[in-house]
């Protein structure tokens, strides 16, 4: 009984251990697997051996998780001879049903535009500022009017806070926050001439930048300033946040795009996009693309990993607006164009996949609504919501973003996140700095890995020796002074001979993506 | 013309009635949970602080006894017991739960310089500054309604002072020190056996759980020594720079024990490799009066003559915790509970105090989702423990200002001693000056 009652179990084991799908396990992999074969250290090494395992085993059941996602992304597919940026938005709201149909609606709002748009971080909520003055909140799927106020003031940008409770307003001199009533709570006045606002949600951080070109961080949740960085370059109107890890990019009328985070005074990285003024970026969520559009005409695909430029694309005429959706799609606004480019960025696209005009209007602002297949677009004439199939994540994850939140879940969701808000100096280029171990290098001093062809260059520099006088000029002194070259030389390969040795068992582990705070002892001595 | 449009049903997403709990959708792809890294971390440093925060260690102290707190005995049958005895010469049993005195027995003229209860839990033991050995009745000291005081069944007059005394963790054996450690059988008036090595004083003797027929001794003479209880003579001692107070063998690894030494530092030896200790362990700044390993054998605690307990981890050289109170003087006494859960303190001041062996943690039963929470704090917790962030904050202890002057102290000390030898280093012949591991210092013979 009890034999055949194992292999029953045998059997069972067996049939759970389905294969899972190595593309989609690569997805929940963080980092490469690590060798430690010539750690010497036997304790660490296993100790190291079982976290491997169990990170292996955590993606496998992350990957296996994928099962329970309902939900399927859209999609729109052209049959026979048809294309499909030929498709009108009447013609796919009249296939679709109807809760999707009544996604496609305009705002007729002539009188205050043009309009800056921002949906909330769940797609739920919709601010719409006028440029005259008007402000208002929408529950846009429900159509239910939340706020609507007229500041009699001239307003630059709009942008929701962490929830959809409070959003701060660029009027002409200065930052308001509002609250979802539209009762005006504060007034950032060390905020001049705003023309951008930008909102770090996990870091509670409002950044905005103006007439006079200077990035202003102001925290949220504490309300106190963090930091002002000064571009020098000028006015600025040209901003957006990296979703992956939290730099702001500004775009600048020398056609540049400087890239910011509120630990440094100078920007991390400054690169030459375009031979005229940036008019706008947008960033991919997972922080691998990003597409610039500039007055020369061109709109441009950048790697912002390596800082390459992948495509170039001509516009007909200088592209006003951009923006990425969760899955990948291009919106570029020209004039009163719309065109939806599907996977731009790894390939040079012919044509569109679709297109849109707002007849005698020119678009101002421009977002993807989150989880929806939707593109919101604040233009000169109003508002407008296009169907874009195909743009949404499907699945939502309820702690992250929850867009049939309750209040009570609102609450506790803004509690959450006030306890986890990370600390402005944790931006940086790559977020998962703070698991990876400092160590210097094999090569000297460097600081950390990308910077390693600077620093190899810079130890090649040529030797000069000083001239001192002040009676050190003796025969030998002259001598060494001449020789001086090679004794250093030979000096500084000893030192790294030494530190080569010393390196040697630990250095495979250091490229280790997790947390390994072990060997900081170890690469200490 | 093919076409489909995300569409959601709310149905899926919101709950029917209010009586549902919240239907929580999940899609575990990273792209979706950014800063993964930098959260956690946040979190991580919201664990270490709440740990601080609820670090409330002091659960209840025992008051009755009238003179210090000489030595105390847990009971190796029931969590809720624990028997002390004290400088007057008094014997006290207490009901942990209850935090009240069962019975007071009026035992020796002088100190109580040792107790241990039998594994069965039938009787326990005692020896006294009047050089009597007296065994009691566990049973008959319970009993509440027999009002007459108490009379030990049996009582051993014996010919010189008794220091210590310690019971064969399986048979009704145990041992005595003073001039010499016996070995007595419990039906017998004469010791069994008796081990002589010099003519010291033996301050301590200890069975060891495992291997339970060794036994480990500690003597004024400086050195530790070993015994086997089924030979004649001791197996061998090892001399050290100074004094050791007491003795504790792990009760998981049959040939570990550690030593509470004069110098304030503890040592853990190996047998097997006997000319050095394995481990240093140092943090005390007076001398270090009792030692006892936690059932589990990872941890053991400490009591000084500094007036502090400290908890060390099994392999690390420094303290992961330290006690104190205004009111608690010089520990003589220091015992885990059987549970691991709570340390017992006895000291000078005639009060036995209890702690939690984790400072911060909860006791109680807990709830599922506190459980996870509590889980998942830890392994963020180990998995940036070596961020300076975190570490200062997890190491950061209030102390006296006595002993943190003390420690200042003894840190320059150590600072001094070894910039001296740094300079004598640097002055010598390279190899004639050779640097010296701070356990190879303090073991200064084996004698075999």
């Amino acid at each position: 009984m009890a034999a055949e009652a194992k292999g029953e179990k045998e059997i069972k084991k067996v049939k759970d251990e389905e294969p899972v799908d190595k593309a989609i396990l690569q997805k929940y992999h963080r980092g490469s697997q690590n060798r430690f074969k010539n750690l010497k250290d036997k304790k660490l090494r296993g100790k190291l051996r079982s976290y491997e395992s169990q990170y292996e085993q955590a993606a496998v059941q992350a990957a296996k998780s994928e099962l329970l996602l309902t939900e399927e992304p859209g999609y729109l597919e052209a049959e026979g001879l048809e294309k499909t940026f030929k498709f009108k938005q009447r013609n796919i709201a009249d296939v679709v049903d109807v809760a999707s149909a009544k996604k496609y609606f305009d705002l007729k709002l002539d009188t205050f535009g043009p309009y800056r748009i921002n949906y909330t971080r769940n797609g739920r909520f919709l601010l719409i500022g006028g440029k005259k003055g008007h402000l208002a909140t929408i529950d846009w799927q429900n159509k239910k009017l939340g706020c609507e106020v007229h500041v009699q003031e001239t307003v630059r940008d709009v942008r929701w806070l962490h929830i959809e409770t409070m959003f701060a307003v660029a009027q002409k001199k200065c930052v308001y926050i509002y609250d979802n009533t539209g009762i005006e709570l504060h007034c950032l006045k060390n905020h001049r001439q705003v023309n951008r606002l930008e909102f770090l949600p996990y870091h509670f951080l409002l950044a905005s930048v103006g007439d006079y070109g200077i990035l202003k961080y102001q925290d949220t949740s504490t309300g106190k300033p963090v930091c002002e960085l000064f571009s020098k370059l000028g006015k600025c109107d040209c901003m957006t946040q990296n979703p992956y890890n939290a730099v702001i990019h500004l775009g600048h009328y020398n056609g540049t795009v400087t890239m910011w985070a509120p630990s440094m005074k100078d920007p991390l990285v400054k690169m030459l996009c375009h031979r005229g003024p940036v008019q706008a970026i947008a960033i991919d969520n997972k922080g691998y693309y990003m597409a610039t559009s500039g007055l020369d005409g061109q709109m441009k695909i950048w790697d912002v990993r390596t800082y390459k430029q992948l495509q170039a694309y001509y516009t007909p005429t200088p592209a006003s607006c951009l923006a990425i959706s969760q899955r990948g799609l291009l919106a570029v606004g020209h004039g009163p164009h719309i065109q939806i480019w599907r996977d731009p960025f790894t390939q040079k696209q012919k044509s569109p996949y679709m297109s849109h005009l707002f007849p005698s209007c020119t678009v101002h602002g421009m977002q993807f609504s989150p989880f929806e297949d939707v593109l919101g677009v604040g233009h000169s004439q109003g508002f407008g919501s296009l169907l874009i199939p195909g743009a949404g994540e499907p699945n939502f994850d309820a702690l992250e973003a929850n867009p049939y939140q309750t209040k009570k879940q609102r609450q506790e969701f803004e509690v959450k996140a006030l306890l986890e808000k990370i600390q402005p100096e944790l931006i940086t280029l790559n977020p998962m700095d703070i698991v990876h171990v400092n160590h210097p290098s094999k090569k000297g001093t460097r600081k950390d890995g990308q910077n390693d062809d600077d620093e190899e260059s810079n130890s090649k520099e040529k030797f000069e020796p000083k001239h001192k006088t002040k009676g050190r000029s003796s025969s030998k002194k002259q001598h060494l002074r001449k020789k001086g070259h090679e004794q250093q030389e030979k000096k500084v390969s000893e030192i790294q001979s030494n530190c080569e040795a010393a390196m040697e068992d630990v250095d495979s582990l250091l490229s280790h993506p997790l947390g390994l705070g072990y060997f900081q002892d170890l690469i200490q001595v | 013309m093919k076409v489909k449009v995300l569409s959601r049903n709310p149905a899926d997403y919101i709950r029917e009635n209010s009586s549902d709990i919240h239907k929580i959708h999940r899609n575990l792809d990273p792209s979706l949970h950014p800063f993964e890294a930098p959260r956690e971390y946040t979190r991580a440093l919201n664990a270490v602080k709440l740990e601080r925060v609820f670090a409330k260690p002091f659960v209840a102290s025992l008051d009755g006894h009238t003179d210090g707190v000489n030595c105390i005995a847990r009971h190796p049958r029931s969590l809720s017991v624990l028997l002390s005895g004290s400088c007057d010469g008094e014997i006290r049993l207490w009901s942990l739960p209850r935090r009240e005195c069962l019975r007071t027995l009026t035992a020796h003229t002088g100190f109580v310089r040792g107790l241990c209860v039998s594994p069965s839990a039938d009787y326990f033991i005692s020896v006294g500054d009047d050089k009597v050995i007296k065994q009691w009745n566990m049973a008959q000291s319970f009993d509440i309604s027999s009002q007459t005081s108490q009379a030990p069944i049996n009582t051993i007059i014996g010919k010189n002072l008794y220091h210590g005394i310690d019971h064969h963790w399986k048979n009704s054996v145990f041992a005595t020190c003073g001039e010499q450690v016996d070995i007595w059988d419990e039906n017998r008036a004469e010791p069994v056996r008796s081990f002589t090595w010099g003519v010291d004083t033996i301050h301590s003797v200890k069975f060891n759980p495992i291997e339970t027929h060794l036994l480990a001794s500690t003597a004024s003479d400086r050195s530790i020594i070993l015994y086997d209880m089924r030979g004649s003579t001791a197996l061998r001692k090892v001399v050290m720079e100074m004094r050791s107070n007491t003795v504790a063998w792990n009760p998981l690894e049959a040939f570990i024990f550690t030593v509470a030494n004069e110098d304030s530092n503890l040592y853990t030896y190996d047998i097997r490799r006997f000319n050095q200790p394995i481990n240093v362990h140092m943090d005390h700044v007076s001398a270090v009066l009792d030692v006892d390993y936690a059932p589990t054998g990872q941890e053991f605690v400490t009591g000084s003559f500094d007036k502090t307990i400290r908890i060390f981890a099994r392999d690390s050289g420094r303290s992961r915790e330290v006690y104190h109170t205004r009111r608690m003087q010089r520990v003589f006494c220091v015992r885990y509970s059987a549970d691991s859960t709570y340390v017992l303190s006895g000291s000078d001041e005639t009060n036995i105090r209890i702690w939690k062996a984790n400072s911060s943690q909860k006791l109680g039963a807990l709830a599922p989702r506190e459980k996870a929470a509590f889980s998942y704090n830890a392994k963020l917790k180990e998995r940036f423990q070596h961020h300076p962030m975190l570490k200062r904050i997890k190491r950061h202890r209030h102390v006296p200002k006595a002993i943190f002057k003390a420690a200042k102290e003894k840190k320059v000390m150590m600072a001094s001693v070894k910039r001296k030898e740094d300079n004598q280093r640097q002055h010598s012949k390279p190899g004639s000056v050779p640097r010296v591991a701070e356990r190879k210092k303090h073991a200064v013979a084996v004698v075999e």
